[in-house]
């Protein structure tokens, strides 16, 4: 099963590394991003250190969306997840791929938006790398796998487009707010490090959690 | 894995929503026979061959599989379904090579029997290599087939596949499918375009609302005027 | 299901809502702290606009019991297919979605008379309004996502579902110290706990009710819909 699963993560990585058209598009978005909010804040350095971890997950929830949604767009163009679903592969392998494939896809865009804050926004993201690697990569993660649930099921819905972060953003809410403050304890003036490894290990538990209910009820979903 | 060569559908039911799609139909598919199902839009066509195909799942009744007596379940029957549909089921930037590459490592088929399936359906060979995307209409059309023909289903399910085919294309088609009935192949086929299945068709189903209000098997092959006739008296 | 069952509930419902109306009112006493010595008012009094403690408490357990029955019932619906659950399922999120707005009104009315605030992003308030925001997308899912609505909306309720124990913590976490509502059922007088929790009850039983009344609608017009199209197959009806 995770054989087949690389298989389809690997497909959809070779796509995008031909066409690059979501990364190129969500990077530049995500920069965008961080330059309305530089104009947002006043000149005060406090209020802006304060805020930045907000800016940072906020951009990655939008261009993350955006990101699901363009990606699952591209099995729909061909009909080809109805190909997918038919092979004889089991369908959590075609879940888990995609999953991988959009994690992949959301850090690279972190990867972009992370730097441009710490230069434009002067943010002291890169003090505690590995912390906030972690951060970034548990709170992808969660996004890529309930994310990709919700943009299988949607594929044929009506409204999908503005459905995907109706559906999503409740649901990641929790999510998002660990995400923010871990970050916050990692760039506030006097970093707490105990704080930060609390949010880390809660955004452990929330994506072990949603991982397990994404494999048991995907099938159930995706299938008419 | 076992070839299929009976399907069973049992007082298949389906409903979306408020809408019912499918109401109480049973029907038998059996080995080296072209079943043409017809009716207007909104019949149920396309959903009944999303029931067999295992992609939708009915509300009441039943589907079995059977191969050599015994049944089959889950991935072994998939891996004997192919299907043709109106979109190319394949990724506009990858190359027709590594198109069916990839369906081959989903289907557990060694990758030599890429070219040949390219080689069947006639796809020029210097197209091989080029994104998908930048195919013409009949050459998305030979990719999509040799994609189905890949994997040597034994339950080949199309949903209009004839439309967008010039009449060369049609007949071709309609050759290739003429063959697979003769090889054991169980052909399914969904469409509007009588001329084209005309003189293979053995097996005739015609739905209307959901239900299946006319099925019949009694002649070797229907002609173009006898699916007319059986079409306009049953379909409305 | 019997056919007394609707009529004995609304009499019982009403009959809660007076009692509980008079008890809120009548039967409990105004809250006000007094300093034992000096005689004086201390802290937090908020005397008569406490009252709508209650029923912003009755309404925000409803909340939660609703979350449960459309995320449990969501469940059954995937594994089954059975119309009823997913009929269920639709009922309380409908429901649940007036009763949350009551939530977040007299919650906000509450922030105004306790802390002269109309908001706090305090512990409760802010789990209540997630909460919310869970079913609102729930009922938006419903709405717009046309035939694959019951799905994608059967996915929302069991990932929302899932999600409120995150919720609970992460709200939990961040909280003030003395932020007005923390313990504060645990610390309530006893006085009051007799109106309070026959509030909660009458409430919980008018929002059975609705939802029982809202399935048996739902589950009509699929009755009259089936008949109307075995009519149709029969050629009885044009």
């Amino acid at each position: 099963m995770l054989g087949h699963a690389f298989r389809i993560a690997w497909k959809d990585l070779r796509i995008e590394v031909r066409s690059k058209e979501i990364f190129m598009t969500m990077a530049f978005f995500g920069a965008l991003l961080v330059v309305i909010y530089s104009f947002a804040f006043p000149a005060d350095a406090a209020a802006v250190r304060g805020s930045v971890p907000g800016i940072l997950w906020v951009s990655l929830a939008f261009t993350g969306t955006i990101a699901l949604g363009r990606a699952f767009d591209r099995e729909r163009e061909n009909d080809t997840m109805r190909a997918l679903l038919l092979s004889p592969v089991p369908r959590l392998s075609v879940f888990i791929g995609k999953a991988i494939a959009m994690t992949v896809l959301i850090l690279g865009v972190a990867v972009i938006v992370v730097p441009l804050l710490a230069l434009w926004l002067n943010a002291p993201l890169f003090d505690y790398p590995l912390e906030l690697a972690a951060i970034v990569a548990t709170g992808a993660l969660g996004i890529a796998v309930v994310g990709s649930v919700f943009a299988a099921t949607l594929l044929k819905a009506r409204s999908r487009d503005v459905l995907l972060p109706v559906v999503l953003y409740p649901i990641l809410l929790p999510l998002f707010v660990a995400g923010t403050k871990g970050t916050a304890a990692l760039v506030q003036v006097h970093p707490n490090l105990e704080i930060a490894h609390y949010w880390m290990s809660f955004l452990g538990i929330y994506d072990a959690a949603f991982l397990v209910l994404s494999l048991w009820i995907f099938e159930s979903l995706v299938i008419e | 894995m076992g070839r299929l060569d009976r399907v069973q559908i049992e007082k298949v039911g389906k409903r979306y929503g408020t809408e019912r799609a499918l109401a109480g139909v049973s029907l038998e598919l059996t080995r080296g026979s072209m079943c043409a199902l017809l009716g207007h839009n909104g019949a149920g066509k396309t959903t009944l061959l999303g029931v067999v195909s295992t992609l939708v799942r009915p509300d009441g009744g039943t589907v079995t599989y059977e191969s050599g007596g015994t049944v089959v379940k889950g991935e072994g029957v998939r891996g004997q379904i192919g299907l043709l549909a109106h979109a190319s089921l394949c990724y506009g930037e990858l190359s027709a090579v590594e198109n069916l590459e990839f369906v081959a490592g989903l289907y557990g088929i060694p990758t030599s029997g890429v070219v040949a399936a390219l080689d069947q359906v006639g796809l020029d060979k210097r197209a091989r290599d080029r994104a998908a995307r930048t195919y013409s209409r009949g050459m998305l059309q030979r990719l999509a087939l040799a994609r189905a023909l890949l994997t040597k289903p034994s339950l080949l399910l199309l949903d209009e596949p004839f439309t967008g085919l010039d009449r060369d294309g049609a007949i071709a088609l309609g050759e290739q499918l003429g063959a697979l009935k003769s090889d054991g192949t169980i052909v399914v086929v969904v469409t509007h375009d009588l001329e084209a299945i005309a003189g293979r068709t053995d097996h005739v189903a015609i739905l209307r609302r959901g239900k299946l209000v006319c099925e019949e098997r009694d002649r070797g092959a229907y002609n173009y005027d006898q699916l007319k006739d059986l079409y306009h008296r049953n379909a409305a | 299901m019997n056919k007394f069952l609707v009529p004995i509930l609304c009499v019982v419902a009403a009959v809660g809502l007076v009692v509980s109306t008079w008890l809120v009112f009548y039967g409990s006493p105004l809250q006000y702290t007094i300093d034992g010595e000096s005689g004086r008012l201390v802290g937090t009094s908020l005397f008569f606009n406490q009252k709508i403690f209650y029923f912003h408490v009755a309404h925000a357990f409803v909340l939660f019991a609703a979350v449960g029955v459309a995320g449990i019932s969501s469940i059954f619906y995937l594994k089954n297919r059975n119309p009823k659950w997913d009929d269920i399922a639709a009922g309380t999120t409908d429901v649940a979605v007036a009763f949350g707005a009551a939530v977040l009104a007299t919650g906000i009315i509450w922030a105004k008379a306790a802390w002269d605030v109309w908001w706090q992003w305090e512990p409760r308030l802010t789990m209540s309004l997630l909460l919310w925001l869970i079913l609102v997308g729930y009922a938006l899912v419903r709405k717009f996502a046309g035939p694959s609505a019951d799905r994608v909306a059967a996915g929302m309720a069991i990932f929302g579902m899932f999600g409120v124990p995150f919720i609970y913590t992460m709200v939990g976490a961040d909280s003030h110290p003395g932020s007005g509502k923390n313990g504060v059922v645990a610390t309530l007088d006893p006085a009051m706990r007799p109106a309070m929790w026959i509030t909660v009850a009458t409430f919980m039983l008018w929002f059975v009710l609705l939802i029982i009344v809202r399935v048996q609608g739902t589950r009509a017009e699929r009755e009259l819909r089936e008949l109307r199209e075995r009519a149709l197959d029969l050629g009885v009806l044009e």
